[in-house]
């Protein structure tokens, strides 16, 4: 564990387990802190009171025995309709068919949330399914698109631009702001995808 | 004739809690001072981008300090009150009237029922704000009334013809009292702005004169400038280290550097993760420094002592 300085309100910490660390932070109550982001190999901690403190007390934390990962995995039901579907297909060399069954298959884990609230990068995706964004990214993708890019898979929580190949979609509503907590999603949550007949 | 005896006080007072936007001027968005400790979802900070001087026109205006109110970008606003009440502005200093007649900035006025008030273009610096006593009150959303322009939650950008809902002035009797506050001193935003800076957190994926460079020369403020972060042009800010860095959470005052070298200081509404490194980070207390930079400002930034 390395502890950086990210300016004179915040620590980063470089750590092969930031979900971990997430929940110690968490659980520790230290006092003084604002926010906590798991980043993929990071954990930003944001504070009002002196970084210096902090930055000790964190070094000493314990990581507690349970995290997010413990708990079920979130299941996601999908139609696989996407409009990308074909052409990552093509891109595969699998059928559509294919794609959906070893996109399903797979167990992810959220590695950390980013890009647009409850917009969670999930890791787990099976090798063969890594595809490059689109050359040209959409200018609206519709909220619940369930999508592919690079090693990470993602639902879109509501629509926005964006480039990631669309496979499919979920009914589910991964973000809701009249729901506490908002989003389905946070760093840790096991997901899989369950497949749907259209 | 306003008169300020008991009567019409509760005339003024019986008014409809709104204030109604006749002209918003380029950007007017409500704020208050955001949405702290949601950063792992995803959601921004946002928040006034200076938010001492909104916290100011609060206290001013003799609100919590945390009340929503207006954040004017390059003023240009004409505000109808309906209910009469205590009002005042601060930030970018720019010429205030109500009802035509000249308010006084950075000090409390207040306006009858019915008063126009109308902010002009500041003479420096962006963002101009304006506290309401009572506060604006449009629904919050995860616990905060502020625009938040990258993300789309909150309030949308004020238009012509809105009707911001101004909440409750607590305490009997004490609604339209005077306030007994001073003008607030407060300095002129600087010709020439110093923003100083903490090296890291990943100055290492710079070349060794980077961090020099950044800080020995003039870096000016570019025009695609807004809430979510402050561009400038300048010398190009070299790496040694190619390849995309693991995504990492990213803080206001970050001096991001994407491929092109230029760097990007993020605002409230920035990400709350991002990919290019960070080379360093202004001062907390330079952000609303920041926060006021007009596209062709001149700029130094200077390191500053841990």
């Amino acid at each position: 564990m390395r502890v950086r300085r990210a300016g004179d309100a915040a620590l980063l910490v470089e750590t092969g387990d930031p979900h971990r660390l997430d929940a110690a932070v968490r659980a520790a109550g230290l006092p003084g802190v604002v926010d906590v982001v798991p980043g993929e190999r990071t954990v930003l901690i944001t504070t009002d009171g002196d970084p210096g403190r902090l930055a000790d007390r964190v070094a000493a934390l314990e990581p507690p025995p349970r995290t997010a990962a413990d708990a079920p995995p979130v299941e996601v039901p999908v139609v696989y309709d996407g409009a990308d579907l074909a052409e990552v297909a093509e891109l595969t060399g699998l059928s559509p068919d294919e794609v959906a069954e070893r996109h399903s298959a797979a167990e992810y884990t959220v590695a950390y949330l980013g890009f647009s609230p409850g917009f969670g990068y999930l890791t787990g995706l099976p090798n063969e399914l890594r595809v490059p964004r689109r050359a040209t990214p959409r200018t609206s993708v519709p909220a619940g698109s369930v999508a592919v890019a690079g090693p990470y898979a993602a639902v879109y929580p509501s629509a926005s631009p964006g480039g990631w190949r669309l496979l499919g979609r979920t009914g589910l509503a991964l973000w809701d702001v009249t729901r506490d907590p908002p989003s389905l999603l946070r760093p840790g949550t096991r997901v899989r995808f369950v497949r749907e007949a259209r | 004739m306003s008169g300020d005896g008991p009567v019409q006080e509760a005339l003024d007072l019986a008014g409809e809690a709104v204030l109604e936007v006749v002209r918003p001027g380029p950007l007017a968005t409500v704020q208050d001072l955001g949405r702290p400790g949601l950063a792992h979802l995803g959601v921004p900070g946002s928040g006034a981008a200076d938010a001492p001087a909104l916290r100011l026109a609060n206290r001013l205006a003799g609100n919590p300090e945390d009340a929503a109110g207006l954040e004017l970008t390059f003023g240009g606003a004409a505000l109808r009150f309906r209910r009469a009440a205590w009002a005042a502005a601060t930030g970018a200093p720019a010429p205030v009237s109500v009802d035509g007649r000249a308010a006084p900035f950075n000090a409390p006025f207040r306006v009858p029922a019915g008063g126009l008030v109308e902010v002009g273009a500041p003479a420096r610096g962006v963002r101009t704000y304006v506290a309401v006593r009572g506060g604006l009150t449009p629904e919050p959303v995860l616990g905060s009334r502020s625009a938040d322009l990258l993300s789309g939650l909150g309030p949308p950008p004020l238009a012509a013809g809105d009707a911001v809902p101004l909440g409750p002035v607590t305490g009997p009797g004490l609604a339209l009292e005077p306030l007994r506050v001073d003008v607030a001193p407060v300095p002129e935003p600087p010709a020439e702005p110093r923003l100083r800076v903490l090296p890291g957190p990943r100055d290492d994926w710079f070349a060794a004169g980077a961090l020099a460079a950044l800080t020995s020369a003039v870096y000016t403020v570019a025009d695609a400038s807004n809430r979510v972060g402050v561009r400038f042009d300048g010398p190009p800010l070299d790496r040694v280290r190619d390849g995309e860095l693991p995504s990492e959470g990213m803080v206001t005052g970050a001096l991001q550097v994407p491929p092109d070298g230029r760097p990007i200081l993020f605002l409230a509404d920035h990400p709350t993760t991002g990919g290019y490194p960070v080379i360093a980070v202004v001062t907390t207390a330079d952000i609303p420094v920041a926060a006021q930079l007009r596209p062709g400002t001149k700029v130094r930034f200077t390191t500053h002592p841990r």
